[in-house]
């Protein structure tokens, strides 16, 4: 398996505030020093709580927002910063799925113009015939050929996410990023889309780059799973190992939060005390040594760098 | 849906239903009209409000009447023509500075203030007394200075539709930045603008009239409703229908527009329970 996507020390600052001259107060650092490597035909869980980073990184990767620093590599090629024909190029073969099919779809466009709007953006058919494509992708995603008439509002959310999904394979794409593509689901919706996606992934070799906050859905669909915190990569590993045996304290703590259903099982809850820290200021050492319960000296003073054993990555300077 | 609350406000169904009417006045002056506008009788002269002439004579012994609806014609048509060019030109600088921001953002924004700053009456009157008054050149002038509010309105449209994820879902299939502006915010930023679009074409032909009743506007022999009223001032006194009927159809036109935005607006507005 070749490495399809590289991603190496991607930085991301958001400037506070910005005023027609200057701009003031403390940057929100969004994504720290950001590496890792998807893998042609993966599919690789992004996993951390809510403001983490997980969209930013995504959208970094997608080339919808720049990064502060960093270099981001597609098969190869640095892509961080290229333009105009190369980008259009780039964008063909990366595309995105959004969490909130109400959002993602234009109220104002038929289905129809939504999902064969690729094919005439990139030339590859004309108006009419990109209809019919329209109509073949439709039909893979389960939804109606009657569709391409009718508006967003129309149809349900799992319909609209279905709907999403055809437009983002539209192309058809080498890398599929889903940003917590089933959070705004039902429960009974959401499997649909996860067993959706994963037939789709064997039906056009698609790699993933999946993003939940959930641990079960990323179990169930991950190959290797990223863990964030804070802009921050705490642990990489592969979904077997990782739900086995978590190396760092926060992975540990986050599969301890893991609902269990069996009411007699003794499971040891590792409660976070405290809150997440601003991310206009970060901590010292590890960023994660306010809440560990396992906080040493050594985790306030020194930041643990991401290293790499036994093909897993961790940063952490007492791995579990 | 916006028919359905648009019908349940009786009174801007009114004010639709009038500025229907003008139109059809404005269309069908020709069978409406029952004398000639531009001709002259000299018999009749000033004569009152009676069964020849329903709204009386001017100066002239020119029917007020079939003038009026004639100028119908020329207030409506430099109502809508002045605020299309106002609501193309506002359109295209607030979508440009909306969704590029930083700089262009800040020069078109502050060309907006310095047009704003000056009164567009007097600017208005100016450029008219310099290129001498033409029906286009008021026409153009109108809107040339009344494309600000509409402007910061499909900016401020843009500045919140362009965080959408529809938005970055076309960027990330590698729509092109016009595409993007025409095909996807666009049509999602035009609901304001329709009612702006509606208010303005009463605010421009208020303007018209005004500027042809201080001579600065459409040229006599050309009916405007502006210029009976003009024409009929000098005669206040003694034929009071010249002056009284323009005004009550300038003040009527203008309600029914007015009336009709508004009731546009509250049925657009989501929030609005009527």
């Amino acid at each position: 398996m070749g490495e399809l996507l590289k991603v190496q020390n991607i930085t991301k600052y958001f400037p506070a505030k910005t005023g027609f001259f200057e701009s003031s107060g403390a940057p929100i650092h969004a994504l720290n020093d950001i590496s890792f490597a998807i893998a042609q035909g993966e599919t690789l869980g992004l996993v951390g709580e809510s403001g983490c980073g997980k969209s930013t990184l995504a959208k970094v990767i997608a080339r919808l927002i720049l990064p502060t620093s960093g270099k981001i590599f597609f098969e190869g090629d640095d892509i961080t910063s290229v333009n105009g024909a190369r980008l259009k190029k780039i964008r063909r073969n990366i595309q995105f799925v959004f969490q909130d099919p109400h959002a993602s779809l234009n109220p104002h466009m038929t289905i129809g113009s939504t999902v064969s709007e690729p094919f005439v953006i990139h030339g590859l058919s004309g108006a009419k015939k990109a209809l019919l494509e329209a109509e073949n992708i439709l039909d893979l995603v389960g939804i109606s050929k009657e569709a391409v008439k009718r508006y967003p509002h129309e149809f349900s959310t799992g319909q609209r996410q279905r709907i999403a999904i055809a437009r983002a394979l539209a192309l058809t794409p080498k890398l599929i990023i889903a940003d917590e593509p089933i959070a705004s689901l039902d429960v009974s919706i959401q499997a649909q889309i996860l067993n959706l996606l994963k037939e789709l992934k064997e039906k056009f070799n698609l790699t993933y780059l999946f993003i939940s906050h959930d641990l079960r859905i990323i179990e169930y669909i991950s190959d290797r799973v990223i863990v964030m915190y804070l802009g921050k990569i705490m642990e990489i590993a592969s979904s077997r190992d990782l739900y086995k045996h978590p190396i760092h304290p926060y992975t540990e703590a986050l599969l301890s939060a893991i609902p269990v259903i069996n009411p007699q099982s003794k499971k040891k809850r590792i409660i976070l005390k405290g809150e997440i820290p601003a991310t206009t200021k970060l901590p010292s050492g590890c960023v994660f040594h306010t809440r560990c319960i396992y906080v040493k000296q050594r985790c306030i003073d020194e930041i643990p760098k991401l290293t790499k054993h036994d093909n897993r990555f961790f940063a952490c300077h007492f791995p579990l | 849906m916006f028919w359905k609350r648009f019908k349940k406000n009786k009174l801007a169904v009114i004010g639709g239903i009038l500025v229907f009417g003008l139109f059809a006045v404005a269309i069908f002056a020709p069978l409406l009209a029952p004398y000639d506008p531009d001709i002259i009788n000299m018999e009749q002269v000033l004569q009152s409000p009676g069964a020849a002439h329903i709204l009386g004579t001017d100066d002239l012994g020119r029917d007020v009447l079939s003038r009026m609806i004639y100028g119908t014609r020329i207030s409506l048509s430099i109502g809508f023509i002045a605020i299309a060019i106002a609501t193309i030109i506002g359109v295209i600088l607030g979508s440009i500075s909306g969704y590029y921001g930083r700089l262009i953002d800040s020069l078109i924004m502050r060309l907006v203030d310095i047009m704003l700053s000056v009164p567009t009456f007097f600017l208005l009157l100016t450029v008219l007394a310099i290129v001498g008054p033409s029906i286009w050149i008021v026409m153009f002038v109108i809107g040339l200075t009344g494309w600000m509010s509409i402007a910061r309105l499909v900016r401020a449209e843009f500045l919140t539709l362009k965080e959408r994820e529809f938005v970055q879902a076309a960027r990330s299939i590698g729509a092109s930045d016009a595409r993007i502006i025409f095909r996807h915010i666009l049509p999602n930023a035009l609901t304001p603008v329709y009612v702006s679009f509606i208010l303005g074409v009463a605010g421009a032909i208020l303007m018209e009239s005004g500027l042809s009743f201080l001579g600065f506007g459409v040229q006599p022999p050309t009916p405007s409703w502006g210029n009976i009223l003009t024409a009929g001032r000098e005669y206040m006194e003694v034929a009071w229908w010249l002056i009284l009927f323009p005004g009550i159809a300038i003040f009527i036109t203008c309600l029914s527009y007015y009336i009709l935005g508004e009731g546009i607006r509250q049925a657009l507005d989501p929030k609005l329970k009527i």
